[in-house]
C-alpha cells in the first residue's frame, strides 16, 4: 500500500488481495490465515482440556476425542505455526537483505493459496462429520483402520498445503542466494535471514518424503494399493520411517525461524551486536544438518534393535550441542547490554529457560532405555509442548509484537502486550509442567478419559486451569490488535528506536517497492553502522534513482489452487458417488488450464517511473 | 523503459568467446562419445551374460553397471548441464547435500534397521 491513503471500494480492495504478489501483503495473508487456524486449533485444545478436566468425563465421545486431538496437532503444526512463520519470512526477510520482492512473486502467491485451500480442505471434514482420527502422525495401521473419509481429508489436504510450503521454501532459498543487496555477503546476513535460509533448505529436503508418504497413503486408501498392509505383503513400519524422516526435520523447521526472531530481539533490546555471530550461523547450519540424522528416536520402541537405538540415541544427543551454543550466545548477548524489557524482549527472556527445559526432556527421551518408560505418556506431550510452544509459539508471539509496526504501521499496546505475556507464560507452565509428572505417574497420551483413583485428578485440573489462562492471554492479544487497528496511530521507520538491520531504515509499512534505491551494505548490522557514522537515514544507496521493475498481480494462483481443491473431492468420492470421477477430472483440467494460462501468456511486469519514486521520496522528506 | 545500455564486444573478446565455445563443444562431443561407448559396453555385457559367455557373472556385471551408471550421471551433470562451469557452487552444494542425506538414509536401512 502506498503511504497516501487511497480511497477504494471494497470490491477493488478484495481483488487486490486475491491477486497480490507483493511479499508484504502475502506475509499479511499468511499471518491472517495462520492466525485463523491458530484460533481453531486453540478451540480444539480447550475442548481437549475440558474433556480431561475430570475422570470418566463424557463431554465428548472417544471417537470425537480422537478427531479433536488429530486435528489439533495437524492444524497447529501445518496450518498455524508453519504459515505464521512463513508469513514473517515473507514480510521481513526480503527487507533484511535489501530486496524489492522475493525471487518468484507468482510462486509466492501460489504457495499461499495452496496452503489456504489445503487448510480449508482439511477442516471441511468437520462439516462432513468424517474427520481425520489417526493422530497427527497418522500411523499407517491406524490410518488404514479408520473408517469414513477422515484420513483421506488428511492425506489430500496436507498434500495440497505441503506443496505450498515446498514452493515457499524454494522461493526463499533462491531469494536469499540471488537477491541480496550489494555488499550483503552471507556472513553479513541478519540471523533471521540465516534461519530462514536453513529452514527453507530443510523444507526442500524434508517435504518430498512427506509428499511421497502421503501419496502412498492416498493410493493405499483410495486407489487400492497395498504399501502398508502386512496381509498383502506391505509393511506398516515403512510409514513411520517416512513420516519421521520428514517429521523430525519438520520440528526444526518450526524452531529455527523462531531462533532467528529471538536473535533479532536480543540484539535490538540489549543494544549490543549479537555475541558470537559466526558461531550462531554455524550452529544453525549444523542443527539443520543433524536434524536429518535422528528420525528413529521417535521409533525406539518399535523394535529396531539395540544397535539402531544406540546410534540414533547418540546422534540425537549430539543436537543438544549446537543448541547449547546458541543458548550461551544469547545469554552473552544480553550480558552487559543496556536492556529494555519491552514485550518482545519479555517473550525472548522467557523463551530461554522454557526452551532449555524442553531440550533437557528431549535429551532424556533421546536416551533409548528411558524412552521405553516414557514413550507415549504425557511426558512426551510435555516435552514437545515445551519446545514447540516455549520455542515456536513464544517466537511467533514475540515476532508479532516486534514486527507489527513494520507490517501494519501501528504499534501494539505495550501494557496489553505484557498482560498477554503474563497470562500466557504463567498459563503455559501451569498446563505443561505438571504433565511431566503425569507421564511419570503413567498417564498415557491420547487417551480420551481416565479412571478415578489413580492420582491423576488434581494434576489434570491444574493443567486445564493453565489452558484457560493461555486462552485469556490470547484473547487479550486479539483485543489489543483490534484496538490498535481502530486507533490507527501511525509510527515512523524505527519505532523501537534501536533497529540495526535494513528493515528498520524504511517506512512502516514499506512502500510497495521497498527501497527507492537498493542499499549498499557495509557490514553486519548495516543500519547501526550507518547511524554510528552520522548517516541518520541508516542507508547508503548503491544506485541512482531509476525506474524499478515490478511484477504484475495475478489471479491464476488462486484459480490453480482451487482446481486442486476441487480435484481432491473428486479423488475422495471417485468410487462411491456417480459424480466423483467427473469432479476429479474437472478439477485436474481446471488446474492444468490455469498452468497453461500462466505458461502461454507472457507477463513481463511493469516499471515504476523514476518521477513517481522521486515524488515519494520528497513526500517523506528523508533520504537524499 | 529503463535506460538500456548496448554493449559492443571488441574483436579480441569476440575471438576469445569463439575459442571458448569451440573448446566446450569439443569437450561435449568427446563426452558424448564416451557416454555412447559406456552404453554399448553395458548392453553388450548383459547380452554376453544372457548368452552364457564364460566370465560374465552377475557379480561382475551388476557392480560394473552401477559404476557406469554413476559415471554417466556425473558426465550428464558436469558436461551437459554445465556444472563444470563457474557459478554453479550453490546448486552443487544442494545436490551433494541431498545425495548425502539419501545415502545416509539408505545406508541406515541396509546396515542397522533391517539387518
Ligand atoms: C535437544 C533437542 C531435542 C531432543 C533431544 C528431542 C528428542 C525427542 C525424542 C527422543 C522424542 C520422542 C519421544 C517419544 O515419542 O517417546 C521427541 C518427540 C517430539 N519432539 Fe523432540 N527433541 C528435541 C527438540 C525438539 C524441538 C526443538 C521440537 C520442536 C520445536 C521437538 C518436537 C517434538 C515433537 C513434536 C515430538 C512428538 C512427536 C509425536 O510423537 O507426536 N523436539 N523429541
Ligand atoms: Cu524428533
Amino acid at each position: 500500500m502506498s503511504s497516501v491513503a487511497q480511497k477504494r471500494g471494497f470490491g477493488a480492495t478484495l481483488w487486490d488481495w486475491l491477486t497480490t504478489v507483493d511479499h508484504k501483503k502475502i506475509g499479511i495473508l499468511y499471518l491472517l490465515g495462520g492466525g485463523f487456524f491458530f484460533i481453531v486449533g486453540g478451540i480444539e485444545a480447550m475442548i481437549i482440556r475440558l474433556q480431561l478436566l475430570t475422570p470418566n468425563n463424557d463431554l465428548v465421545s472417544a471417537g470425537i476425542f480422537n478427531q479433536i486431538i488429530t486435528m489439533h496437532g495437524t492444524t497447529m503444526i501445518f496450518l498455524a505455526a508453519m504459515p505464521i512463520l512463513i508469513g514473517f519470512m515473507n514480510a521481513i526477510m526480503p527487507l533484511q537483505i535489501g530486496a524489492r520482492d522475493v525471487a518468484f512473486p507468482f510462486l509466492n502467491s501460489l504457495g499461499f493459496w495452496m496452503f489456504f485451500f489445503g487448510g480449508v480442505f482439511l477442516n471441511i471434514s468437520w462439516f462432513f462429520g468424517q474427520v481425520p482420527d489417526a493422530g497427527w502422525t497418522s500411523y499407517a495401521s491406524l490410518a488404514m483402520a479408520s473408517e469414513g473419509h477422515g484420513v483421506d481429508f488428511y492425506a489430500i489436504g496436507l498434500q495440497i498445503a505441503g506443496g505450498g510450503t515446498l514452493l515457499g521454501g524454494i522461493n526463499f532459498l533462491v531469494t536469499i542466494i540471488n537477491m541480496r543487496a550489494p555488499g550483503m555477503t552471507y556472513m553479513r546476513m541478519p540471523l533471521f535471514t540465516w534461519t530462514t535460509f536453513v529452514a527453507s533448505a530443510m523444507i526442500l529436503f524434508a517435504f518430498p518424503p512427506l509428499t511421497v508418504g502421503l501419496f502412498l497413503l492416498t493410493f493405499e486408501r483410495m486407489f487400492g494399493a497395498n504399501f502398508f498392509d502386512p496381509t498383502m505383503g506391505g509393511n506398516t513400519i515403512i510409514w513411520e520411517h517416512i513420516f519421521w524422516i520428514f517429521g523430525h526435520p519438520e520440528v526444526y523447521i518450526l524452531i529455527l525461524p523462531a531462533f532467528g526472531i529471538f536473535s533479532e530481539i536480543f540484539t535490538i533490546f540489549s543494544r549490543k551486536r549479537l555475541f558470537g555471530y559466526s558461531a550462531m550461523v554455524f550452529a544453525t547450519v549444523l542443527i539443520g544438518f543433524l536434524g536429518f540424522m535422528v528420525w528413529a528416536h521417535h521409533m525406539f520402541t518399535v523394535g529396531l534393535g539395540p544397535t539402531a537405538n544406540a546410534i540414533f540415541s547418540v546422534a540425537t544427543m549430539a543436537i543438544a550441542i549446537p543448541t547449547g551454543v546458541k543458548i550461551f550466545n544469547w545469554l552473552l548477548t544480553i550480558w552487559g547490554g543496556s536492556i529494555k524489557v519491552t514485550t518482545p524482549m519479555l517473550w525472548a527472556l522467557a523463551f530461554i529457560p522454557t526452551f532449555v527445559m524442553g531440550g533437557v526432556t528431549g535429551v532424556m527421551l533421546g536416551t533409548a532405555p528411558l524412552d521405553y518408560q516414557l514413550h507415549d505418556t504425557y511426558f512426551v506431550v510435555a516435552h514437545f509442548h515445551y519446545v514447540i510452544v516455549g520455542g515456536t509459539v513464544f517466537g511467533i508471539l514475540a515476532g508479532t509484537h516486534l514486527y507489527w509496526p513494520k507490517m501494519f504501521g501501528t504499534m501494539l499496546n505495550e501494557t496489553l502486550g505484557k498482560v498477554t505475556f503474563w497470562f500466557f507464560f504463567f498459563g503455559f507452565h501451569l498446563t505443561f509442567l505438571i504433565q511431566h509428572w503425569l507421564g511419570f505417574w503413567g498417564m498415557p497420551r491420547r487417551v480420551f478419559t481416565y479412571m478415578d483413583g489413580q492420582g491423576w485428578n488434581s494434576a489434570n485440573v491444574i493443567s486445564s486451569v493453565g489452558a484457560l489462562l493461555m486462552a485469556i492471554g490470547i484473547t487479550v492479544m486479539v483485543y489489543n490488535i483490534i484496538v490498535t487497528s481502530i486507533k490507527n496511530v501511525r509510527v515512523a521507520n524505527d519505532p523501537w528506536g534501536d533497529g540495526r538491520t535494513l528493515e528498520w531504515a524504511i517506512e512502516s509499512p514499506p512502500l510497495f517497492y521497498n527501497f527507492a534505491q537498493t542499499p549498499l551494505v557495509r557490514g553486519l548490522d548495516t543500519v547501526y553502522i550507518e547511524k554510528m557514522e552520522g548517516n541518520l537515514s541508516g542507508i547508503t544507496p548503491a544506485e541512482p534513482v531509476q525506474d524499478i521493475h515490478m511484477p504484475n498481480g495475478s489471479f491464476i494462483p488462486f484459480m490453480l489452487s482451487l482446481g486442486l481443491f476441487i480435484a481432491g473431492f473428486g479423488a475422495m468420492f471417485r468410487t462411491e458417488e456417480p459424480w466423483g470421477m467427473a469432479v476429479l477430472v474437472i478439477g485436474l483440467v481446471w488446474t492444468f488450464a490455469a498452468m497453461a494460462m500462466r505458461s502461454l501468456k507472457d507477463d513481463l511486469g511493469y516499471y515504476v517511473k523514476k518521477e513517481d519514486i522521486l515524488k515519494d521520496m520528497k513526500r517523506k522528506g528523508g533520504q537524499k | 523503459m529503463s535506460d538500456v545500455h548496448v554493449y559492443k564486444k571488441s574483436p579480441a573478446e569476440f575471438n576469445l568467446g569463439q575459442r571458448r565455445a569451440r573448446k566446450s563443444m569439443r569437450g561435449q562431443i568427446m563426452m558424448f562419445s564416451l557416454m555412447i561407448f559406456l552404453t554399448i559396453m553395458s548392453f553388450s555385457m548383459v547380452m554376453a551374460y544372457q548368452a552364457d559367455v564364460i566370465g560374465f557373472s552377475k557379480y561382475l556385471i551388476i557392480p560394473t553397471l552401477m559404476l557406469f551408471a554413476a559415471v554417466q550421471v556425473g558426465l550428464q551433470l558436469y558436461y551437459f548441464m554445465h556444472m563444470n562451469e563457474k557459478g554453479h557452487g550453490i546448486p552443487q552444494m544442494f545436490m551433494y547435500t541431498g545425495v548425502i542425506f539419501a545415502f545416509v538414509v539408505v545406508l541406515t536401512f541396509l546396515t542397522i534397521v533391517w539387518w
